[in-house]
């Protein structure tokens, strides 16, 4: 199924910039990177006119950069027939910054936004709930402010003076932090009535009046799903407003697993943010290194020699199969398949997760790759196994388990109808991955904006026309099968030769400039936005996590249903909190 | 079996030296009858209470070690490979410590597999608190331990000892199934360490609870609060520059002229 | 199709899945990277030693009897190595390989490398590191410390076995407790050995051509003035 839009489908950026000029006049400067610069008074407008006549109707990114004189926020749009994104900048105050939102023009902005507050300060008009998003409310300061500073703050760039040349054996917290834990209050700041005010700020009190004015004139109730619960596959929260068992209102609440990976990726060297990416979304650690490692050769200039980019795609692959049976059968297991189909995908899983300990030296945090190829080139029986892994097994396995559950009535009951997400929505909610998919939206990075060696291959993208949870299920276990198809093609054309393009070095010059890289992973696209100032690291490192902007529909999916239904749709959008919250 | 036993598939044999004791054990107790006479004196009929409760012990600990029972309780990364060690593969149920209870006051165990951030603490610690005695305490991976790679992130607990004793520290980043099973056997060896005399659950008095730390303009835990109130007043006159902006100095949202829409 | 028909289909799939758990079991061959046991028959001549085939399962491994072997590239936390029979470079700082360059602490993404240059008596600087620390409770085995070294004198240990009951003594490792023979390492990674004893060989050749062409420079000159 196709999408169909009124307007014309491919707009080259050229054409694009001429029409620009014409249309918008002085709202709009093109700089020297191709990237618009617009005011930010014309800014809804401008995205409106893109969205509408310019068939840029999907909004990929939105974040900020503080730059010494300025904020600058960052918006990325693509067309959802495919194409390389339009970069937007509108420039803010330092002191005051504000800018317009887009929330009326595309509802994906929402938490996008709230994390650019929550990060930066930098205050969205006209935004319906502008809160902290990350961070919880009180905290002081903006962190990835340049000039905040945390308790174990040392120095703006690693290495570290401490460690080398001066050896100190002292922990940062020791010398540093006034009370060893990581903690630093502004100055001025009062802690007094801070034991009665131990009540816990999750605990909405509503008014009285409010209460009564419910639909049905039942008593509407709150209830905290998390961060500690069985069924929301991490540390995070769901604040629900019920009608009787009914979903009226749903609020997610995350940043438990908050780990900073901004701030810490603007002080490391760009080599040393290669083991952190592994980090975010673990289920797809591979994919993550992929992402970075693409941005960052984009900012370089490399070229990756073709073995290392076939290698890339055999891992990735075997990435997404093991991760989408990670994320069916634990969508299974919320609705009750127990841990039975669980137990069998896991088994499938740790047979993948052998090849990467083989080729990469570690289960879970790879770390395999490098700025225009790889750490070290793949071990002889790695071949062989995968060969017959991909052949025989996985295949075998895969039908199983869409023999075993695909087509059970009870699994039907719960999956099918519930969680409606209309294409129209999907694409303004900026949703990507297997939920975009299962909306009927054929948009794949791989196919969109081809990265790697993509092209080569013949694979299909899978899509259900339905959008409910079982359409999303459907797709991933689609996706496990075309995998197969790409792996088979890729283990046979595997050329020999080189793995890494140029010398391997960890102290790399990265030319300023920004870019931003994407990559279709498991959970949808996978952005990194870097911006280099030609030092030995990153002035911006920004990870667009495609859970964190995909959780943005989930309220719409889950109001109407049942409590039950809010674990499986939140299962069928398959969150991992490292992503989610960073 | 089959012949094809490799390495990974031997059957685990028994020290020839162990087998030797057992026999010659065996040997005297068939032709010594003195030696029964000794062995029934020692062991049954005269007994101190020492002994006693030493055996008391013995099946107190061996009935406790072989049912911990781990709080169904994930972070981060470390949690994918503790689910990974509860699968089929490497089976933590054959130490009887794979039973996951959705409910703190159901478990023994709490395995903080992940780094812990000062948003979740609050939840951390009050779910330790709900959990009954005895109790125990894993900490699993680098960022549990120490904070580990994100230490020196701003949201970051360094260390969850800091707040909750912990028991067994497990080293890796992220741990191996492997390496939290060997953990899991670090704390059946600490159980079997633990007399029935000296446990401070049958001890009178309350068990003292930890307080749930509260989040203000930073992680503030009530144990230092005399403390951080100390040390706030002279940081005010010195005002280091840096964060001195909290939210509520600066104008509300609403004041903003809303033209978005326009 | 009658109600059902599917859900009673998924239990027959669990019913022969736990059969084949008794049937298969035990002459199921468990799979790991690393050296497998070669079945006697292999079904399928396409199979590697030890690789499953069926859909059946996997082994579980009985981990304090049996250990899964991990493969040579499997990295946990670092270890410094030292040469028992050093050469002549490094004969001086009995045979440990670290020069105290540094570059590992730098290179270290959470900075978990603590090193102090060693100084001879007269204050200067030498190749030698008098103190290193590794923070265990920090470091992310992500292995860039053995990757860029380039003495090769740091590499990635594969022991996961120091689960302990406390963190500060037992976890910050120092020279001593790093230290490892240059035997230990050959044992860990040995391909990654056999790369290095190769290099150690050009580069003992290539001196030993040097001196050579050296000597007989020498012996040309000396001749040339003899004449």
């Amino acid at each position: 199924m196709t999408i169909q839009t009124d307007v014309e489908t491919a707009v080259l950026p050229a054409e694009r910039a001429a029409r620009a000029a014409t249309r918008f006049g002085e709202k709009v400067r093109v700089d020297d990177e191709g990237a618009w610069v617009v005011e930010a008074a014309s800014l809804p407008e401008v995205a409106r006119a893109l969205r509408d006549d310019f068939a840029l109707d999907y909004l990929i990114n939105l974040t900020c950069v503080d730059w010494p004189d300025r904020f600058e926020t960052v918006y990325h749009m693509a067309s959802i027939q495919g194409g390389p994104p339009l970069c937007l900048k509108v420039a803010a105050d330092k002191a005051k910054p504000i800018v317009p939102s887009l929330t009326g023009v595309f509802a994906g902005a929402d938490f996008q936004e709230r994390e650019v507050y929550d990060m930066f300060g930098v205050r969205f008009a006209g935004h319906p709930n502008l809160r902290r998003i990350l961070m919880w409310e009180g905290f002081a300061g903006y962190p990835l402010r340049k000039d905040w500073r945390e308790a174990y703050y040392e120095d703006d760039n690693k290495p570290l003076k401490s460690r080398w040349p001066e050896g100190d054996f002292f922990f940062g917290e020791d010398k540093i932090a006034d009370w060893d834990d990581n903690i630093k209050y502004p100055s001025g700041y009062q802690a007094e009535g801070v034991e009665s005010s131990r009540a816990d700020d999750n605990i909405v009190v509503l008014d009285a009046d409010e209460l009564h004015r419910a639909p049905s004139g039942s008593e509407r109730l709150i209830v905290n799903m998390g961060p500690q619960h069985p069924s929301t596959h991490g540390v995070f929260q769901m604040r629900l407003t019920l009608d009787g068992e009914t979903v009226v209102d749903l609020q997610p609440v995350m940043g438990y697993m908050h780990r900073n990976h901004e701030k810490i990726g603007e002080r490391n060297l760009w080599l040393g943010n290669m083991p952190f990416t592994d980090r975010l979304d673990y289920l797809a650690q591979l994919g993550n290194e992929w992402g970075y490692a693409l941005t960052v050769e984009k900012l370089m200039g490399l070229e990756v020699p073709e073995r290392a980019e076939y290698i890339r795609v055999i891992l990735a692959e075997l990435n997404r199969i093991q991760s989408h049976f990670w994320s069916i059968t634990f969508l299974l297991n919320d609705i009750g398949a127990f841990f039975t189909p669980m137990m069998y995908a896991i088994e499938e899983r740790e047979l993948i997760l052998d090849l990467f300990e083989m080729a990469t030296g570690s289960r879970l945090m790879c770390n395999y790759m490098r700025f225009g190829g790889l750490a070290y080139d793949l071990p002889e029986e790695f071949l062989t196994m995968a060969q017959t892994l991909v052949d025989d097994r996985l295949e075998r396995a895969i039908d199983e388990m869409d023999a075993y559950l695909s087509g059970n009535e009870i699994v039907l009951e719960r999956m099918q109808g519930v969680g409606v997400l209309p294409p129209d929505m999907a694409i303004n909610f900026s949703t990507s991955g297997p939920v975009l998919r299962a909306s009927g939206v054929p948009y794949d990075v791989r196919r969109a904006e081809p990265y790697g060696v993509y092209d080569r291959f013949d694979w299909d993208v899978v899509t259900r026309p339905e959008g409910d949870v079982f359409a999303r299920y459907m797709v991933r276990v689609g996706e496990m099968r075309q995998s197969l198809r790409i792996l088979k093609q890729a283990l046979r054309d595997l050329p020999g030769g080189e793995i890494m393009g140029g010398k391997k070095a960890w102290q790399i010059r990265v030319p300023a400039g920004q870019a931003y890289g994407r990559v279709e992973n498991p959970r949808g696209e996978l952005g990194f936005y870097c911006v280099s100032d030609g030092k030995a690291n990153p002035y911006r490192y920004h990870v667009k996590s495609p859970c964190f902007v995909n959780l943005t529909a989930l309220a719409e999916m889950t109001k109407g249903h049942k409590v039950a239904d809010t674990v499986a749709i939140l299962g069928s959008i398959d969150i991992v909190l490292g992503e989610v919250d960073r | 079996m089959s012949d094809n036993n490799g390495p990974l598939y031997r059957t685990p044999t028994l020290d020839p030296d162990v087998l030797e004791q057992w026999s010659s054990y065996v040997e005297r107790f068939e032709n010594d009858s003195d030696f029964i006479a000794q062995q029934v004196e020692q062991g049954v009929m005269v007994t101190t209470l020492d002994r006693l409760v030493g055996m008391l012990d013995g099946v107190y600990n061996w009935g406790r070690r072989s049912s911990i029972w781990p709080l169904g309780f994930g972070l981060a990364c470390c949690a994918i490979e503790m689910i990974a060690t509860f699968a089929g593969r490497y089976d933590l149920d054959r130490f009887g410590a794979a039973l996951v209870r959705a409910s703190p006051r159901q478990a023994d165990l709490m395995i903080v597999s992940g780094t812990v951030t000062k948003k979740m603490l609050p939840q951390i610690v009050r779910l330790w608190n709900q959990m009954p005695e005895p109790r125990y305490c894993i900490a699993m991976g680098a960022c549990a331990t120490g904070g580990g790679p994100f230490k020196e992130g701003y949201n970051v607990v360094s260390g969850i000892d800091k707040y909750i004793p912990v028991d067994v520290y497990v080293p890796g980043c992220p741990p191996t199934p492997q390496a939290l099973i060997h953990g899991v056997m670090t704390l059946q060896r600490k159980i079997d360490g633990q007399s029935i005399r000296d446990l401070s659950w049958y001890r009178r008095g309350e068990v003292e609870e930890i307080p749930v730390p509260v989040l203000g303009a930073d992680l503030i835990d009530l144990r230092r609060l005399p403390e951080i109130r100390g040390q706030l007043t002279p940081v005010a006159a010195e005002g280091d520059g840096a964060g001195e902006a909290g939210p509520a100095a600066e104008p509300a949202v609403e004041a903003v002229a809303d033209d978005t829409e326009a | 199709m009658a109600f059902g028909r599917e859900a009673l289909r998924g239990m027959g799939i669990t019913i022969r899945r736990f059969y084949s758990t008794y049937r298969h079991g035990l002459n199921l061959q468990p799979s790991a990277a690393g050296d497998l046991p070669a079945p006697a028959e292999a079904r399928n001549t396409k199979v590697p030693a030890g690789m499953p085939t069926r859909v059946g399962g996997l082994a579980t491994v009985q981990y304090p009897e049996q250990k899964l072997p991990v493969p040579e590239r499997f990295r946990y936390i670092p270890f410094l190595v030292y040469d028992e029979e050093p050469d002549h470079e490094r004969a001086d700082f009995d045979g440990v390989r670290c020069t105290a360059c540094g570059i590992c602490a730098k290179v270290c993404p959470p900075q978990c490398i603590w090193i102090v240059q060693g100084k001879g008596e007269d204050g200067k600087a030498r190749p030698v590191s008098s103190e290193f620390y590794i923070d265990a409770s920090i470091c992310m085995s992500c292995g860039f410390c053995a990757e860029y070294c380039p003495f090769d004198a740091i590499k990635m240990d594969h022991d996961y076995e120091f689960s302990s009951y406390e963190r500060h003594e037992s976890w910050v490792f120092d020279l001593q407790e790093l230290l490892h023979p240059v035997a230990y390492h050959a044992a860990l990674h040995p391909s990654d050995y056999a790369r290095e004893a190769a290099e150690e060989r050009a580069k003992a050749e290539a001196r030993a051509a040097k001196e050579a062409a050296k000597a007989a420079k020498a012996a040309a000159a000396a001749g040339g003035e003899a004449g």
